[in-house]
């Protein structure tokens, strides 16, 4: 991402931000709310479009295109296969209510990567199996737990195979009890896949833990970045020591 | 004044006729259902989908059916546009009105469902990179459905008591019927009755049905 700036009316969200992610990469945006950490994963997806800046995923621009060797301004198409290697989990799952959690894993697999029925299913069991939920393949999102339902929205993601995938507060709408399962599952994830990750997290133990690296955001801009056992364990601006009081307070 | 107590004898003369009138207003409210509620689909999906000029059009012509008379429009559609050669029978052209009429009035009850979905399901789909058309076949319409289609009900509910308008262009319906019976003998106290009676006995047990078919739903 190249000095990305986004504003909702006169409200400055992001502020010329600069961020680029290796690949496998797992990083953590830390921050107060409103410091513009989701704002960034919606961008990284083409969920909200920035007033001005570039995003780059894996040597495909977002909402630009080359011609002539120039950079232009490019459209919703070019969007769609510039964020096919990109996955996201939200806050609040959004699975599809109508389907099973099979059903929820495997539709993307089936429309998207056009898969057999056949293999769409083995892929699908594979994932739902991954996430330990073999056997409510058959529930409705409505019939499952928040931690169920989540862990299906992470197994329906990763269906699609992606190089970057983009946790938005996956746990803040869980009941606590439910929040370890989910932690537990993108631990596992964490450590066994190449993937890139990217988590908006207030779990900060939880970022310290599996983060290569941290981003603690404030007022639109990042103002630290670096290793978890600096940004966390050894910070070095004084809001960021503030905000982990507060956070460790609770 | 036998004009104001009851005949039976003349009520059950009349009663076929009406019965037959019955029929036609049935098949109007079929016929211009089958305009309607594809139609106002359209409606809606072209009014959300931001294409430049078709989308306004759609948007204007949407609230000017809403906010004209019904009967303007059929008047219109069955006295000015045969002048411009386009000649349909009166029951054509009443099936036809009513069926744009209430194509608009589906469009608000498509677009009211479609409002109850919550925004994360077409952010899923679209971070997803589900095609477009496959979103609405299988994720936004198999989720608007359970919601519109009571007010669906209620709409064709409406329609089939709205026929009673295409009396007035010569379609003979149940209140075309009563009003001959009684421009014939003068008596238009039982054929007007029993006209209001069988309006009230097929919108009433559709009604119920209705009902049934919801709460066995929501269960």
């Amino acid at each position: 991402m190249r000095d990305v700036r986004k504003a909702f009316d006169t409200r400055v969200v992001l502020d010329g931000i600069d961020l680029d992610v290796k690949a496998g990469e797992k990083v953590a945006l830390i921050g107060p709310s409103g410091s513009g950490k989701t704002t960034i994963l919606r961008m990284a997806i083409g969920l909200t479009r920035p007033d001005r800046g570039t995003i780059e995923i894996a040597g495909r621009y977002l909402w630009h295109e080359m011609r002539n060797g120039r950079l232009e301004p490019a459209g919703e198409r070019n969007a769609r296969l510039a964020r096919r290697p990109v996955g996201m989990v939200f806050q609040q799952f959004n699975l599809f209510p109508h389907m099973t959690a099979l059903e929820n894993v495997r539709e993307p697999i089936v429309q998207v990567l056009k898969l057999s029925r056949a293999e769409a299913d083995e892929r699908a069991v594979e994932l739902l199996r991954q996430v330990g939920l073999s056997e409510h393949r058959g529930k409705r999102p409505g019939q499952l737990s928040g931690g169920q339902q989540q862990r299906v929205a992470i197994a329906r993601s990763l269906g699609l195979r992606p190089k970057v995938m983009l946790f938005d507060e996956v746990t803040s709408a869980l009941d606590p009890e439910l929040v370890g399962e989910v932690l537990l599952v993108l631990r596992e994830l964490a450590h066994a896949t190449d993937m890139a990750m990217l988590l908006v997290t207030h779990e900060i133990n939880f970022a310290a833990d599996i983060a290569d690296r941290v981003l603690m955001f404030d007022a639109g801009k990042i103002i630290e970045d670096g290793p978890p056992s600096q940004v966390i364990r050894d910070p070095q601006m004084p809001r960021t020591k503030q905000f982990l009081r507060a956070v460790n307070e609770r | 004044m036998s004009g104001f107590s009851w005949d039976w004898a003349f009520a059950w003369s009349v009663l076929p006729a009406l019965l037959e009138g019955l029929s036609v207003t049935v098949q109007a409210t079929a016929a211009g259902s089958l305009i309607a509620l594809p139609f106002g689909l359209l409606w809606c999906i072209l009014r959300l989908a931001d294409i430049p000029v078709l989308s306004f059009v759609v948007r204007f012509m949407v609230e000017f059916l809403r906010g004209t008379p019904f009967l303007v429009q059929l008047y219109f559609i069955f006295y000015v546009l045969p002048k411009y050669g386009i000649i349909f029978s009166p029951l054509a052209t009443g099936i036809f009105a009513l069926g744009v009429y209430s194509s608009a009035r589906a469009a608000e009850f498509y677009r009211a469902a479609l409002e109850a979905i919550p925004a994360g399901q077409w952010e899923a789909s679209l971070t997803l990179g589900l095609p477009i058309g496959k979103v609405w076949t299988r994720i936004i319409l198999p989720q608007m459905w359970p919601i519109v289609a009571p007010m669906l009900g209620n709409l064709v509910i409406a329609m089939f008591k709205d026929t009673a308008v295409l009396s007035t262009i010569t379609v003979l319906e149940v209140v075309a019927r009563a009003k001959d019976a009684g421009f014939q003998t003068f008596r238009y106290l039982e054929p007007l009755t029993i006209a209001g009676i069988l309006f009230w006995i097929v919108s009433y047990s559709a009604a119920r049905f209705l009902r049934r078919l919801e709460d066995r739903h929501a269960r």
